[in-house]
C-alpha cells in the first residue's frame, strides 16, 4: 500500500483506509521511543521546518521530537523570528521557505485555513498542526492512536466530547475522525459553545453532560480557555465545573472500563477533576507519548519511503 | 453625425416595449420611430440591434471606485471602463476612499475626474458622518450643492441609534438619501462568512443573520420615527427581506437593494477558503437565496447593485480570516441577473425597472427613452452565452466568485451622452 497525500491538512481529506495506515504505521514508530538509542536513520538528509505561528509547547516538542528521532534535520522558526512581524504575508513567508528546500512543513497558524493556503503554493508537505478554529488532524490522530490500542478497535465506541467545541480545532478534527472510523460521537458544552451546524460533522449534541456521559467508552474533555471566563461565554470556572466538569460521581455513569482523555493542557478542577486526571483510567500522558510515534508516522510517510515504497 | 440603433425590442418600463428604432442626434434621443422609418440623412451610423434590447442606461447605485487612495485596487478611469463594459451607464461611488468623501473637496475631485474621462456617469455619495467614524454629522448640505446624491458610510454602520436618527431627520429635511449599511458590529463579532455548518466545518467564524436584521429592524423604526429617505443597501437574509416588506406595507418610505450574488450563490458554494466568496454581508444560506429571489419578484426589493468592491492580491491571497471584504461585480452583473429572465423568475421589463429606473430614481435622475432626453442607453444581448474570465476584465481587480461560470446574456453596447463608450468585445 501506498500513502498517496503529499499533505496532511484536515481529518477531512483522509480516506478511512488511509487513517488505519497512519495509525498502523504509528503504531510500529512506538517502539523506536523505547529504544536506549532513540534513533533511526529514516528521514537522514531530510528537512523538517516546524514553523510555529502560535504559542505551542508540547505539538511543537512532540514534531520536533519526531524529526530528530528519524534523523530529519528539524528547524523551528515563530512568529517573532520570521518576517511576518515584518508585514510578509504568509505565502511569501512559505514561498521564501520552500525556496530553501525542505521535504516538510510543519505550520501552526491562528487562521484557519492557513495550511490549505501554503499547501497550493509550496512542493514541500504541508502537515497542519493546527490552524485556527478549523483542524487538528496529528492530536485527532493520536486521539484515535490511543483508543484504538486500549479498545482493539473504535468502531462501535461511544466518545463524547465535552467542552468548548465552537473554538477547539481539536474537537473538530476529533469528531470527524472518530465518526469517521465508526464510532458514535456525542458532544456537550454550553450553548454558547456549540456551533451551529455541528451535528452535521457526524455528532451527536447531548442536552447534559450526563447524557453524554452515560454508557461512554471514551470521554474527551476539552480544555477550557480561562481568559474567556466572565466573558459573555460563560460566567465563572466555578458554575463551569458544576455543569460541566468531569469527576469521579458523573465519571460513574460511564462504561466501567471508560477511558478519559484530555488534549491538554488541563486546567485542573475546572473541566476535570485532579482525582480524575490522575486516575487508573485517565490516558493523558500516554496520549502525550503517542503523540511522538504518530507524529513520526506522518513524516516518515508523506517524505520518507512511505508515498513511494511500501509501509512498513 | 446622427446614430440609428436599428432593429431592437425597446423597453423602458412603464412607457413602452416594442420594436423601434431609436435615432440619436448629438447627445439627445431625437425620434424613436418605427423600424420602417426610412432615413433622409445619409451621415447616419447605424447600429443594427436585430434581436437585442434597448433599455434606459443600467446604473448601479453601489460601486467602489477606490479613488482617491486606493487606486492600485482600482481607478476611476478602470473601474468606469468595467461599468461601461457591465452597460452601466452611470454608478454611485461609495465614499470610504482615501480621504473619505465626506467633504466637498473629494466629492468635486471625484466628479471632475469623471467628467474628464466622459465614460459612464458618477454620482457621489458622500458619508454620513465625519470621517465615516461614527461620531458626528458630515457636512452633508455642502457635498449635496458639491454634487452628492445620497449618503452612507458604507462598510460600516452608523453604530450609536441617535446619531442615525438625527442623520435621518438632518437628511429628510435636505431630501437627501440614506443609505444604510445595516451590519450590528457585535452581533457580527469580527465573522468572515454566513454563520452555519460550512462556517463550522471550516473553522470560520460565522456572521449571523441577525447581524444585519437587528440593524435592518432598527432602521426601519427610525424611519418611521423620522419619515426620511432611508435605503438598504446590500439585503441578504429572508430576515431583513420580511421586515422591509412588513415595512412597507405601514407605508414606511423604505427601499432596498440586493446585489447578483445573494440570489445567486450560497455559502454551501463557498470555494475551499477561496477569498472570492468572501463579501460582506457573506453569501448566506439557500433559503435566504430564496426570499432574496421572492424579495425581488414581489417588489420589496426595489433594485440589483453589484457593490462592485474591487481588492488587489495584497488584500485577497491571504489568510481567509485576515482578507479583505468585497468582490467586483460591474463586469459580471448583468450577465448574472439575466438569470433571473432566463429562469423566468423576472421578466425582461421587471429586470429593467430593477437595474435602470428605480436606481434611477433613488438618486433622483431621469433616463426615460424619449424624444428630448439625454441619450444614456444601454443594448443588452440576452442570448449571447459566454464563459466569464476574469483576465478580459477592465476593472484592475479580479476578485469575482463568478470566474469560470457560465452565463447567458451581456452588454452588447453602452452609451452615454450620445457617444458609444462600449460595444460589443471579446468576452
Amino acid at each position: 500500500m501506498r500513502f498517496a497525500k503529499k499533505d496532511i491538512l484536515d481529518i477531512e481529506s483522509l480516506e478511512p483506509h488511509e487513517i488505519s495506515m497512519i495509525l498502523d504505521t504509528a503504531q510500529g514508530m512506538k517502539e523506536i521511543s523505547e529504544r536506549p538509542v532513540k534513533k533511526v536513520p529514516t528521514l537522514r538528509g531530510k528537512t523538517i521546518v516546524l514553523f510555529f505561528q502560535e504559542p505551542s509547547t508540547r505539538t511543537r516538542l512532540s514534531f520536533d521530537t519526531a524529526a530528530k528521532r528519524l534523523s530529519a534535520d528539524s528547524l523551528s522558526i515563530s512568529k517573532s523570528s520570521s518576517s511576518i512581524v515584518k508585514g510578509e504575508t504568509l505565502i511569501d513567508t512559505a514561498k521564501n521557505l520552500e525556496a530553501m528546500k525542505p521535504d516538510v512543513i510543519v505550520l501552526r497558524h491562528p487562521s484557519s485555513g492557513a495550511a490549505h493556503l501554503i499547501a497550493k503554493r509550496v512542493n514541500a508537505s504541508v502537515i497542519n498542526a493546527g490552524d485556527g478554529i478549523h483542524a487538528h488532524p496529528s492530536q485527532a490522530l493520536l486521539d484515535m492512536m490511543s483508543v484504538r490500542e486500549k479498545k482493539g478497535t473504535i468502531d462501535g465506541l461511544k466518545i463524547s466530547i465535552i467542552g468548548d467545541i465552537a473554538h477547539s480545532r481539536v474537537a473538530r478534527s476529533d469528531i470527524t475522525g472518530f465518526s469517521k472510523m465508526g464510532a458514535s460521537v456525542f458532544v456537550c458544552a454550553p450553548g454558547t459553545m456549540i456551533p451551529m451546524g455541528i451535528e452535521n460533522l457526524g455528532c451527536t449534541v447531548s442536552p447534559d453532560i450526563e447524557t453524554c456521559i452515560d454508557g461512554a467508552d471514551v470521554i474527551m474533555m476539552l480544555r477550557i480557555q480561562k481568559e474567556r471566563q466572565g466573558s459573555i461565554l460563560f460566567p465563572t470556572e466555578r458554575e463551569y465545573a458544576m455543569l460541566f466538569g468531569l469527576n469521579k460521581t458523573r465519571l460513574n455513569l460511564a462504561k466501567k472500563d471508560v477511558i478519559v482523555m484530555h488534549p491538554g493542557p488541563m486546567n485542573r478542577g475546572v473541566e476535570i477533576s485532579s482525582e480524575v486526571a490522575d486516575a487508573e483510567c485517565s490516558m493523558i500522558l500516554e496520549q502525550v507519548t503517542n503523540g511522538v510515534a504518530l507524529r513520526m508516522a506522518l513524516f516518515y510517510l508523506v517524505a520518507g519511503g512511505g508515498r513511494h515504497a511500501d509501509s512498513h | 453625425m446622427r446614430i440609428r440603433i436599428k432593429g431592437a425590442r425597446v423597453i423602458d418600463p412603464g412607457n413602452m416595449d416594442e420594436k423601434k428604432d431609436i435615432i440619436i442626434q448629438d447627445h439627445l434621443i431625437e425620434a424613436i420611430v418605427d423600424p420602417e422609418y426610412s432615413e433622409i440623412s445619409n451621415d447616419t451610423t447605424i447600429i443594427d440591434a436585430e434581436k437585442k434590447i434597448v433599455s434606459p442606461g443600467l446604473i448601479d447605485i453601489h460601486v467602489h471606485l477606490r479613488e482617491p487612495g486606493h487606486e492600485y485596487k482600482e481607478t476611476i478611469e478602470s473601474g468606469l471602463l468595467a461599468a461601461a463594459r457591465g452597460g452601466f451607464t452611470a454608478v454611485c461611488a461609495m465614499p470610504n476612499t482615501k480621504p473619505v468623501n465626506d467633504n466637498r473637496q473629494v466629492t468635486k475631485f471625484i466628479i471632475n475626474r469623471a467628467k474628464e474621462l466622459g465614460l459612464s456617469r458618477v454620482y457621489p455619495t458622500g458619508t454620513i458622518t465625519q470621517g465615516a467614524l461614527g461620531n458626528a454629522l458630515a457636512e452633508i448640505y455642502d457635498m449635496k450643492q458639491a454634487g452628492i446624491v445620497a449618503v452612507t458610510d458604507d462598510g460600516k454602520p452608523v453604530e450609536n441609534p441617535n446619531l442615525m436618527r438625527r442623520a435621518m431627520e438632518y437628511c429628510k429635511g435636505l431630501n437627501v438619501p440614506i443609505f444604510v449599511h445595516a451590519e450590528d458590529l457585535s452581533l457580527a463579532d469580527g465573522g468572515s462568512m454566513n454563520e452555519g455548518f460550512f462556517a463550522t466545518s471550516w473553522g470560520i467564524k460565522g456572521i449571523p443573520n441577525a447581524a444585519e436584521s437587528v440593524m435592518v429592524v432598527r432602521d426601519i423604526a427610525l424611519c418611521e420615527l423620522t419619515g426620511a429617505r432611508v435605503h438598504f443597501c446590500h439585503v441578504s437574509t429572508r430576515e431583513s427581506v420580511e421586515a422591509i416588506r412588513q415595512a412597507k406595507k405601514r407605508g414606511v418610505p423604505v427601499t432596498c437593494e440586493t446585489a447578483p450574488h445573494y440570489f445567486t450563490l450560497t455559502d454551501a458554494d463557498v470555494k475551499e477558503y477561496d477569498t472570492n466568496f468572501k463579501m460582506n454581508p457573506p453569501l448566506r444560506s439557500e433559503q435566504d437565496r430564496q426570499a432574496v429571489i421572492q424579495g425581488l419578484m414581489d417588489g420589496t426589493i426595489d433594485l440589483i447593485a453589484s457593490d462592485h468592491a474591487p481588492h488587489s492580491v495584497v488584500e485577497k491571497d491571504v489568510e481567509f480570516d485576515m482578507a479583505a471584504f468585497g468582490i467586483v461585480g460591474l463586469e459580471t452583473s448583468l450577465s448574472v441577473c439575466l438569470k433571473l429572465v432566463h429562469d423566468g423568475f423576472l421578466t425582461m421589463e421587471d429586470l429593467i425597472q430593477k437595474m435602470a429606473k428605480h436606481p434611477a430614481r433613488i438618486i433622483g435622475i431621469n433616463n426615460d427613452i424619449k424624444p428630448g432626453a439625454i441619450a444614456d442607453l444601454t443594448i443588452i444581448d440576452p442570448e449571447k452565452a459566454y464563459e466569464i474570465n476574469v483576465e478580459t476584465f477592465k476593472s484592475k481587480s479580479k476578485n469575482s466568485p463568478f470566474s469560470g461560470v457560465r452565463v447567458k446574456g451581456c452588454a452588447f453596447l453602452t452609451m452615454v451622452n450620445g457617444k458609444v463608450i462600449y460595444q460589443n468585445d471579446e468576452r
